[in-house]
């Protein structure tokens, strides 16, 4: 989703740095504390990311994020308010002090880590603008798409990804844009486009939207890289680098083999020294972060760790069914990477 | 002598009554008539069916998952599982009652000013006007008399829309009849004032108002101080309409001749009780249909607070939408919102026909 993207926030974003200066480092933390949760803005409703359910609780992805920070710096991820905020108003949100973390699907780019003052903590979910066709048309690579007629959501970035793609690769094809994701399933269903492009995240949630699923398939081809991850305001490392490493705790935990279940009884009595200490059973590496010792305990304990979130909210189990891909881990053939706790 | 006896008047012709010469004069009175009547059965034809089997004869009414949706008609299922958010959205389900009590108490409470025989309208409506609000308001974000506070972020559904529709023409009929006297005063000044904030107000786009009352407004502020999103979307949302509800005022206003204004001064009342008594009461029966046509848009206008991220009854349905285990039934969830939009909005077109017929003083052309 990189209608975000918009000039109108980068012009805010402007007004909002000439407006107001930048906060001492430590003052987020800080402000957390005396207020006793943490402030999380999250997405308007994205399926897998952040979306409410029945009862108005926010779950994804996304959300999770925000879990687990109030776990690492509480104790308790329940400890955590969400702001729902549309692309437009997310950035003046972070700005202006409304939330402490924006985990709400935002992609990594120079313009937005440089020059916003705002820097991003990492990378939760590798996206990236892919193609959805039917089988039927027997398509079995974008290369093939000469000629193609293609749907695309209008105001996003994924009109600009396609054009260059294409241009790029010399072939032809005819856009037709659309307002909303539902227009544009419905579009693919009746035939009017040949290829849905979207956000691969969010190709698997259109897929489910169409009668029959099954008929349609995502291509394997990436066109763009959007690392989407959390974001803090700058000038503050001290809650910079807490965002930062409960994330890295989470991939460190699935690669150690740490899982919400197992989790306090490795505390007790693991003998891997790099389980130690990245549950606190040796050294005092929380104490840096100004965090309790247990942390990464209280991370994966309430809210899993990231193999554990991303299934639960994305994965096989899910209407979405996403593949691990880009985000399995190093060792599994993805590219997600935390350095060591120690 | 015999009596002459009329014999009974025949009946008319066949073809001159019942269905099929209403048909033939209304349906079939030349060719070109008789081919637009068979091009409407045609589209009727098209459109009806499929409408009645989507809608009710194949639709899933019972169960409680997306799975339970298996006939090709609408999934009613969808809309009867969230009914609860898109009625109150996140206010928490034990605390619902709250909500539901305001609604009896405007309802009981103003059911009096609809009785004709009551005698004392004018104090009490003014009485209940004070007192309400402050009782709403008091019940619905709680936080005193033992209530638990429940944050505005929470407040969505329709319980937002008409929330932000009462309080928007509550707040904009008195500012809007304001401002129009104050464009016809004869103190310059006052005249600037009103004449510069309606051209202003009128001349902005809605949704530019509440964008930067949430975009740009909080920039401004210091650090930290928090101004309600609701409160400031509301403020806008009234000095926005004002505008609108002056403007139709004041065309009652001119309506008025001359000789009543004179009429008045001659009976030696003032300013105000000229206005309050002879003047203003024959303005706004002239305008009602037109503050009734701006309440009507600000009712619909609402739904614009999505681009503030609250979550009105439209924004409830399409974040509804959006959860996976219920994706693909936003067609469904719009329908939905559609009617109630409707029923509201006919709601108050009837009314207002209702108060201009019971007012009509015999002007009516």
């Amino acid at each position: 989703m990189k209608q975000l993207k918009s000039t109108l926030a980068l012009a805010t974003a402007a007004i909002v740095l000439s407006v107001s200066g930048f906060a001492h480092a430590g003052a987020t933390l800080d402000g957390v504390k005396k207020k006793g949760f943490v402030q999380c803005g999250v997405s308007d409703g994205l399926p897998g990311f952040s979306v409410p359910d029945k009862n108005g609780k926010i779950l994804g992805i996304d959300a999770d994020i925000c879990r687990a920070v109030a776990a690492a710096v509480f104790g308790d991820a329940t400890k955590v308010k969400f702001s729902q905020l549309n692309a437009k108003e997310r950035f003046t949100a972070l700005q202006s002090g409304e939330v402490d973390v924006l985990s709400r699907n935002t992609t990594w780019t120079s313009s937005r880590d440089a020059g916003m003052g705002m820097v991003f903590a990492g990378v939760t979910y590798y996206d990236g603008v892919g193609f959805l066709v039917n089988n039927k048309l027997g398509v079995k690579s974008a290369k093939e798409l000469d000629g193609a007629t293609i749907c695309i959501q209008a105001g996003t970035t994924t009109e600009l990804n396609v054009s260059d793609y294409f241009r790029a690769n010399n072939l032809k094809y005819t856009p037709i844009t659309f307002d909303t994701s539902d227009e544009s399933a419905k579009s693919l269903e009746s035939g009017r486009c040949d290829v849905l492009t979207s956000d691969k995240s969010q190709l698997y949630a259109q897929r489910t939207k169409l009668a029959n699923p099954n008929d349609y398939v995502v291509l394997p081809e990436t066109i763009s890289k959007e690392p989407l991850g959390p974001v803090v305001r700058k000038g503050d490392e001290d809650w910079f680098s807490i965002v930062k490493w409960t994330l890295f705790a989470m991939l460190n935990a699935e690669e150690a083999g740490i899982t919400s279940k197992n989790v306090v009884a490795e505390a007790k009595s693991t003998k891997n020294p790099d389980v130690a200490r990245l549950l606190g059973a040796d050294g005092e590496y929380g104490k840096d972060l100004k965090l309790p010792k247990d942390w990464v305990v209280q991370i994966v304990s309430q809210v899993g760790n990231y193999g554990e979130v991303f299934e639960k909210n994305l994965g096989k189990s899910t209407p979405l069914a996403i593949d691990r891909g880009l985000n399995a881990l190093w060792n599994n053939g993805g590219i997600q990477y935390a350095p060591p706790v120690r | 002598m015999t009596t002459h006896v009329f014999k009974p008047d025949m009946p008319p012709p066949g073809n001159r009554i019942g269905i099929v010469a209403w048909a033939r004069a209304n349906l079939f009175s030349s060719w070109l008539n008789t081919l637009l009547t068979l091009f409407a059965f045609y589209l009727i034809w098209l459109i009806v069916p499929p409408l009645l089997s989507w809608t009710i004869l194949d639709a899933n009414w019972v169960g409680s998952t997306r799975a339970d949706c298996t006939k090709d008609g609408a999934c009613w299922v969808f809309i009867q599982q969230r009914f609860g958010q898109f009625m109150y959205g996140y206010y928490p389900t034990e605390l619902r009652w709250r909500v539901d009590l305001s609604v009896w108490l405007a309802v009981i409470g103003a059911a009096p000013l609809f009785i004709s025989r009551f005698k004392h309208k004018a104090i009490y409506g003014l009485g209940f006007l004070v007192v309400y609000p402050i009782l709403a308001y008091s019940l619905l974000h709680g936080g005193h008399w033992g209530l638990t506070n429940v944050a505005t972020s929470q407040w969505g559904g329709l319980m937002l829309t008409l929330v932000i529709a009462t309080v928007g023409i509550a707040g904009a009929l008195p500012l809007g009849i304001l401002l129009a006297l104050g464009r016809r005063s004869d103190m310059p000044a006052i005249r600037v004032v009103c004449v510069t904030f309606i051209e202003f107000w009128r001349g902005v786009p809605l949704i530019t108002v509440l964008f930067m009352s949430s975009v740009m407004l909080p920039l401004f502020l210091p650090e930290g101080m928090n101004f309600d999103k609701l409160l400031r979307a509301l403020i806008g949302v009234i000095l926005f309409q004002s505008a609108y509800v002056a403007e139709v005022v004041r065309g009652g206003l001119q309506a008025i001749p001359k000789g009543q204004y004179e009429a008045a001064a001659a009976m030696g009342l003032g300013y105000w009780r000229s206005m309050g008594l002879v003047i203003l009461p024959q303005a706004l029966k002239l305008v009602i249909p037109g503050i009734v046509n701006t309440f009507i848009a600000l009712f619909k206008d609402t739904s614009l607070v999505i681009i503030i991220g609250l979550f009105d009854l439209l924004n409830s349905v399409k974040q509804a939408a959006a959860d996976p285990t219920w994706l693909g039934m936003a067609t469904e969830g719009y329908v939905f919102a559609a009617l109630v939009f409707w029923i509201f909005c006919f709601g108050m077109s009837r009314y207002s026909m209702h108060l201009e017929h019971k007012l009509d003083t015999g002007h009516k052309r």
